[in-house]
């Protein structure tokens, strides 16, 4: 069956991707890196070579590089990230503390910006040449253009801070607030950092949207529903649109992983307590354990996101099945 | 034959008198083929108010960024003798007040178009490079190689690239160029499957098959059929990868992952952010370097974008 | 009895250069039953009038003159009662049935939509009819639930066939429909077109490029040229017997294997159609005809009686104005 060796493609290409990340954060950080370089922060740890050698046992670094990698590949799979150089504490753990917010922050801003940057792309390509398309375009090109970080402050500044109507940082505030309040002081918070990146990624949605439907709107098919006589709006509702739909859909789900990332330095500016605060620490501290596993998530959640975006796609779009 | 009034008579007429015959000369023909070319393209061009608005911008900032090393003096640039003191608002001396060594952030500002600029450019050049090399390297030859130059374009492609750009940048250490490579690196890819994608469809047309059944040998087919088709896909992706890059550039300045001793937007913006200018609401050190970056990247994706409907004639307007 | 009835039909299209006028003053009637062809090079407006008929344009467009199908003029017909004329009154094949299918709704599904839209029918019932018309077109019924791409271009062109017969319209417009086929295919959809003509008793307007093709289907031949209508007349006549000196050009250039007045080399004819921005004065075919004479570029040509039943836009046929120097 066609369908279901296009699963089984996309699925072993996922797998064998997942695989050549894995080795190359491996070959990255012992065989280039100098492990102990690193382990000892430059250098700033002063050890002798006596504890130096106890390291080197410690963490395997004597053995030779197949084994390694082999431990290493058996580490991975078992959650074993190492030790924060910052806290000290498990990576995982910290890991799955600040999985949850961030989960949260970008979900919602994909979701939000996917929707409303295709319902302005398909507005403005279907009104092509008027106010609203010559504006929204605009708009976002604008968006498309500011740095998500930068966009962020502005935000900040105005909103939280001359206006005061949001609170600058954090996820909630230090009272213990329960139920509806709770909610109500947790969406408060999030709103800034949400619009933030809803907004910066949402120019992006709307302008391949409208590309995409304006070459849509060019094709035959085009014009023979409207021959038959279909009303306008079922026309774009019925055969533009999906067809539209098709490449936009696959640049959902491949943007994540640039939201994910522009999540980093939004979590950074609102003092929101995720992964990508996790990041913007780590980098600074030069904590290798945590940027090494975070870049190891990172590429797993975009890999699995890509395979999910394949395997939907192939249900929408009728030629792809054939394998 | 017309003698030309001030030649003597008693000298031959030559074909220095004649007017000039038109040019038999292939190499000629070719140049005025493309200087025709060249003529459409820029009145097409022209209609585009995108485009049109976007050139002006992007001419305006490149001047900018040639002219700052007259309106800046070096010696204000530098931190041990700055000409005001730290932190000051706007005035008339500091139109955008100072940063937190006391140099004013106008100069700053005028100074940063440069580097930002070149990193943009310079990583551009990497990216087009390398991508273009991989896509129709892999595209033309097909089989193995297109299956190896496909998997590694593939491979860059799914890798998130700010982690990407976190462990290289750890690794390599902060420097411009090591920016620049970065940038290179994670952005290579998407070019590369873009041209690929071109290249296959050039490679079935009619004239490259002609030429094979002529014996024309790769390279000829590559210099000289292939790459030229492929070039307006090319040329419209780099202007939208310069944009991209300098935003990248940002980016990287933004995470402390760019050159600590140079000067860039993102970087002042990130000297601002550390230096505690975004809960003192120093709005006019953290706002202008911005505005610039938005500026000329929206700059770049109108020449992109108005460059895109001139080569792709589906979804100009009739 | 005529279905439709085109008179003195201007289409202008309004660009980024300025106005282009494709067609240029066009009339002509169609009757129950009978099948004019359209012929001519591209860009002489012949598919912009198929386009312009159900008023399929862009709002930019300019179109005057009067299209009258069934008794109802539709370029002033309220959108409401347009959409309702579409494809019931008139419906179109389209040409190069490459993309004329929704890629990602299956085939029957689209077939289904004409008739339900026009309210004809329920969904199970349309589906029945679907399949039908399906049958009828040589297609078997369980292509129903095929997508466009598992259909081959001789099949597909097949289901735009069904698909306007799907609201029993009164004037079919096949514009191109075998165009983009191989010379195999296209005879049997020639054929298939054929006899559902001769069967529905439907009234068809073909238009095509193909002059040969025409001779086969039609019974009045149109050729058009630079936007106008430069002669016409019964389908036989016109090609055997070419009264303009451009229709004999193209006749020229389809020659009939066996017919003995086509020995010799085909003959094309040299020069390229003019620009519709800048037209011709006098007879727009003047600069490329080899009959040419001196008063070609100022006299304003019109459809004079070239024969029994048969006018032309030539200064050489019977009808036209006799100028006494001008002439030999």
């Amino acid at each position: 069956m066609g369908s279901r060796r296009y699963l089984l493609r996309k699925v072993l290409h996922a797998i064998a991707t997942l695989t050549f990340v894995l080795a190359f954060n491996f070959v990255l950080f012992r065989a280039i890196g100098d492990p102990v370089k690193l382990l000892t922060r430059g250098g700033s740890l002063h050890l002798d070579p006596k504890e130096q050698q106890a390291l080197r046992e410690e963490f395997g670094l004597d053995d030779p590089l197949p084994a390694q990698f082999v431990n290493y590949l058996g580490d991975t799979l078992r959650g074993e990230f190492g030790y924060s150089f910052a806290s000290g504490r498990p990576v995982i753990k910290e890991i799955r503390e600040k999985m949850g917010p961030t989960l949260l922050l970008v979900g919602i801003s994909t979701l939000l910006s996917a929707a409303i940057g295709i319902l302005i792309g398909i507005k403005g390509a279907w009104r092509r040449g008027s106010a609203f398309d010559t504006g929204s375009l605009l708009g976002s090109l604008t968006l498309y253009s500011m740095p998500e970080g930068w966009l962020g402050m502005i935000l900040l500044i105005t909103f939280a801070g001359t206006l005061g109507w949001f609170p600058s940082g954090g996820i909630e505030s230090t009272d213990q607030l329960t139920g509806f309040a709770h909610l109500v002081d947790l969406s408060k918070h999030l709103f800034l950092p949400c619009l933030t990146l809803t907004l910066g990624y949402l120019g992006e949605f709307a302008i391949i949207m409208r590309s995409s439907l304006l070459e849509v709107m060019g094709e035959d098919f085009v014009q023979t529903a409207r021959a038959k006589g279909v009303r306008d709006k079922d026309v774009r509702r019925r055969h533009a649109v999906p067809n539209a739909l098709l490449p936009t859909f696959t640049l959902a789900f491949y943007s994540v992983g640039f939201i994910l990332g522009g999540a980093v330095l939004i979590e950074q500016v609102f003092s929101y307590p995720g992964l990508g605060q996790l990041t913007y620490g780590a980098i600074d501290q030069e904590d290798f354990p945590v940027i090494q596993a975070i870049f190891l998530l990172g590429s797993a959640a975009v890999i699995f996101f890509n395979l999910l975006a394949d395997i939907l796609y192939g249900y929408l779009d009728p030629r792809v099945k054939e394998a | 034959m017309i003698t030309s009034p001030h030649q003597p008579d008693d000298l031959t007429v030559g074909t220095e008198a004649a007017p000039p015959p038109a040019p038999r000369d292939p190499k000629k023909i070719k140049w005025l083929r493309r200087k025709r070319a060249l003529a459409g393209f820029w009145l097409v061009y022209r209609q585009s108010k995108m485009g049109m608005v976007g050139l002006i911008l992007l001419v305006t900032f490149i001047f900018l960024a040639l002219a700052a090393p007259l309106l800046v003096s070096r010696t204000d640039l530098g931190v041990s003798d700055p000409p005001g003191a730290p932190f000051l608002r706007p005035s008339g001396e500091f139109p955008l007040g100072t940063d937190d060594f006391g140099r004013s952030v106008l100069d700053l500002v005028i100074y940063g178009s440069r580097i930002s600029l070149i990193v943009g450019f310079a990583a551009t050049v990497m990216t087009m490079t390398v991508g273009a090399a991989v896509g129709i390297i892999g595209g033309y030859y097909g089989g193995k190689t297109d299956t190896l130059m496909n998997a590694l374009t593939n491979w860059f492609l799914v890798i998130p690239w700010i982690p990407l750009a976190i462990v290289l940048a750890s690794i390599l250490g902060r420097s411009l160029f090591n920016t620049i490579l970065v940038i290179g690196l994670t952005s290579w890819a998407g070019t590369a499957r873009l041209v690929r994608a071109d290249t296959l469809s050039v490679k079935e047309r009619p004239y490259v098959e002609r030429a094979r059944a002529l014996g024309a040998s790769n390279w000829h087919l590559v210099s000289r059929h292939i790459l030229p088709n492929v070039m307006p896909v090319i040329f419209a992706n780099t202007v939208l990868t310069v944009a991209l890059s300098i935003l990248a550039e940002t980016t990287l300045s933004l995470l402390g992952l760019g050159d600590p001793s140079s000067i860039s937007w993102g970087g002042v913006i990130f000297d601002a952010f550390d230096a505690g200018a975004l809960s003192a609401g120093l709005w006019w050190w953290l706002i202008p370097p911005g505005i610039c970056i938005c500026l000329v990247t929206l700059a770049f994706t109108m020449c992109g974008y108005a460059l895109d409907e001139v080569l792709n004639p589906k979804i100009r307007e009739r | 009895m005529s279905v439709l009835s085109v008179g003195d039909l201007h289409v202008t299209y309004r660009t980024k250069g300025g106005d282009v006028p494709a067609v240029r003053g066009v009339s002509f009637d169609i009757d129950k039953g009978h099948v004019l062809g359209l012929a001519g090079e591209s860009g002489c407006g012949k598919s912009t009038i198929a386009g312009a008929i159900l008023r399929l344009h862009s709002p930019k467009t300019k179109i005057e003159g009067n299209v009258i199908i069934d008794g109802q003029d539709v370029l002033s017909l309220k959108p409401g009662r347009l959409r309702a004329v579409r494809w019931t009154g008139a419906s179109i094949i389209f040409q190069g049935a490459l993309h004329a299918l929704n890629p990602v709704r299956r085939v029957g599904d689209q077939i289904v939509e004409a008739i339900t839209v026009h309210k004809l029918a329920g969904e199970r019932e349309a589906r029945v009819r679907t399949a039908e018309l399906l049958e009828e077109v040589g297609l078997p019924a369980r292509r129903i639930d095929d997508y466009p791409h598992e259909l081959s271009g001789g099949q597909k062109q097949r289901v735009m066939i069904a698909m306007a017969l799907a609201c029993n319209p009164s004037l079919v417009i096949a514009d191109e429909p075998t165009t983009a086929l191989d010379v195999m295919v296209q005879a049997q959809v020639l054929q298939l077109l054929k006899s559902l003509q001769r069967e529905l008793g439907l009234a068809m307007l073909f238009i095509t490029h193909d002059l040969s093709v025409l001779v086969e289907v039609a019974d009045r031949i149109a050729i058009m040229y630079a936007g106008q209508i430069i002669e016409e007349g019964p389908a036989e006549h016109v090609f055997h017997d070419p009264a303009h000196p451009y229709t004999k050009a193209l006749a020229g250039a389809f020659p009939a294997i066996g017919d003995a007045r086509f020995r010799g080399k085909p003959a094309g004819l040299g020069g390229d159609p003019p620009d519709p921005q800048h037209v011709p004065s006098g007879c727009p075919f003047h600069p490329r005809c080899p009959e040419a004479i001196a008063v070609c570029p100022t006299l304003d040509v019109e459809l004079w009686t070239a024969g029994e039943d048969r006018r032309a836009a030539c200064v050489h046929v019977s009808g036209a104005p006799v100028l006494s120097e001008s002439r030999e």
